[in-house]
């Protein structure tokens, strides 16, 4: 094979991984803002707690409850810790955002970054804030499998297909099912739904723990390829916020479309001229903006 | 009141005031149906008939006095119970079919709210046009379709009171048509209707009683006997 084909393709790999994080986030973030209006800015620490839960599940809890030998694992964490993310998510919704609804949508977008930064703060004063590596890997899913063009590590792959999967029945069961057009209505007419008889705010708070808990997912499947840390969602949140830009507010689709592609557009942009693949994204955004400020996958304003 | 004292009053209204912000849109609007009755809820734009209806329905910011359903008092309830219990189907008056969603999924998004629904084949018998378009969406729906989507969704649910928020509004002839014929099929099968009208034409000839609403009020009440002779009031009532 080409050693240039061949070097595409494998940045191409790994810029998918990264695009895997964005789409899982984006998606959280386009099903909240669908249905609550909210620009939920603790996505990112969020995703940081579910990195954090799987951690402190895997190293800290046993110890702390005296029970040392405790260790819970990367597999029930993986459902664990996304639940617990989604919970603790209604309760921002039921207590904190809920009395915000009727203000403009800056005072919701300022509580959610307070919450950002008082969970941030929390975990680096507990914890440090340079980082703790996840040794929870699978046995499974150590190692690496031949991809042809290149070494892949299996736990990598396992996260791409995995989230792939995720993102496909996300938006299945909110354009394909019963729930799904509930939603899609409630995000159109809260008041007529309302109306039909369905409990429109018990809605709105279990689609924000969804939401939340997607942040979760994605950050328990960040902690063993990233190192933990408290700062870890708030340097992917910037992207993910470029990302949303460039698909679109609201689009279930173009949020997920747009995550993988730009994670490739990232991944490659490596290969020819690496300085820029970090600013690639942002220059996008600014294209977008001034062509289709809706974004390519968003409803006309 | 003859016709009203022979059945059990399924919806009955007394001094209710509703309230959007600061604004006070109804001032004590009284009135009452029995079960199987129909009545239309005449008047100008921005009477308050529409706001009558949501009143009911709960949509309004604030509400106050009585709206009983059946013998149970709803001014208390929140929005998303006053359907189930009461059984309503509401009909909005800017018809409320989500774009987002096709006409399958319109029919089929309000829950049910008891037995005798219409079933679903039932309904594409009588909405034809319907049947046509099942997985068209919303958006792409013509105004007639539309309001046979927003009627026949809320037969589907098993309501027995029906709101129907000017339903003839801006529609063909040959539709207004399709609609009366319903209405009056409706009717017959026993469903308790609460019809706001512009089109007196379409509304005379189903009502049991015509309720004239002026400023957030009740001002006139013409049973469908006399009609004929209070024509000169009505036309005064509804002239612009």
């Amino acid at each position: 094979m080409d050693p240039m084909i061949r070097l595409i393709l494998a940045q191409g790999m790994l810029g998918l991984n990264n695009g895997v994080f964005y789409a899982m986030l984006s998606l959280g973030l386009a099903v909240i803002f669908g249905l609550l209006n909210v620009v939920n800015f603790a996505h990112g620490a969020l995703y940081m707690l579910g990195a954090f839960l799987a951690l402190i599940m895997y190293s800290y809890m046993g110890a702390w409850i005296g029970m040392s030998d405790l260790s819970i694992g990367f597999w029930p964490s993986l459902i664990l810790a996304p639940i617990l993310v989604g919970c603790f998510g209604m309760l921002i919704e039921r207590f904190m955002l809920r009395r915000l609804y009727k203000l403009d949508p800056i005072y919701s977008l300022l509580l959610t970054f307070g919450v950002t930064l008082v969970l941030q703060g929390l975990f680096i004063n507990f914890f440090n804030a340079s980082g703790t590596p996840y040794p929870g890997m699978p046995e499974s899913l150590r190692g690496v499998v031949n991809l042809g063009f290149m070494m892949f590590p299996k736990y990598r792959l396992f996260v791409i297909v995995f989230s792939i999967l995720v993102c496909f029945i996300v938006w299945y069961v909110i354009e394909r099912t019963r729930i799904g057009s509930r939603l899609r209505a409630g995000t159109e007419n809260p008041e007529l739904v309302k109306a039909f008889g369905i409990n429109v705010p018990l809605m709105v708070m279990l689609t924000f723990g969804f939401g939340t808990g997607l942040a979760g997912l994605a950050g328990v499947l960040a902690a063993p390829i990233y190192s933990v840390s408290p700062l870890m969602g708030a340097n992917l949140i910037i992207v993910i916020f470029a990302v949303v830009v460039i698909g679109g507010m609201g689009s279930i689709a173009g949020a997920v479309v747009t995550g993988f592609t730009l994670g490739l557009v990232e991944g490659i942009t490596k290969v020819f001229y690496a300085p820029a693949a970090n600013t690639v994204i942002f220059l996008l955004m600014v294209i977008v903006l001034l062509v289709r400020p809706n974004g390519l996958f968003g409803r006309q304003g | 009141m003859s016709s009203t004292t022979l059945t059990k009053p399924m919806l009955k209204i007394e001094n209710l005031h509703a309230w959007y912000g600061e604004s006070h849109v109804l001032h004590g609007i009284n009135l009452e149906l029995g079960e199987g009755q129909l009545i239309t809820l005449l008047g100008r734009n921005g009477a308050g008939r529409s706001t009558t209806l949501r009143s009911i329905m709960g949509m309004v910011d604030k509400r106050t006095g009585s709206i009983q359903i059946n013998g149970a008092e709803f001014i208390n309830k929140p929005a998303h119970r006053i359907t189930p219990e009461g059984r309503i189907g509401f009909c909005p008056e800017e018809r409320g079919i989500f774009s987002s969603l096709n006409v399958e999924e319109n029919l089929m998004l309000p829950p049910g709210v008891g037995d005798g629904g219409i079933s679903i084949e039932e309904l594409f018998e009588m909405f034809p046009n319907l049947a046509n378009v099942r997985k068209r969406m919303g958006t792409r729906l013509s105004g007639g379709e539309q309001q046979m989507l927003a009627i026949a969704r809320i037969l589907r649910t098993g309501a027995r009171l029906l709101l129907l928020d000017e339903i003839t509004e801006g529609l063909a002839p040959v539709i207004v048509k399709t609609l009366g014929r319903v209405i009056r099929d409706l009717k017959a099968r026993g469903y308790t209707i609460v019809l706001v009208e512009q089109n007196f034409r379409f509304a005379a000839p189903l009502a049991d009683r015509h309720y004239i609403i002026e400023h957030g009020e009740v001002i006139d009440t013409i049973e469908a006997a006399d009609v004929e002779a209070s024509m000169d009031r009505l036309n005064h009532y509804l002239s612009v």
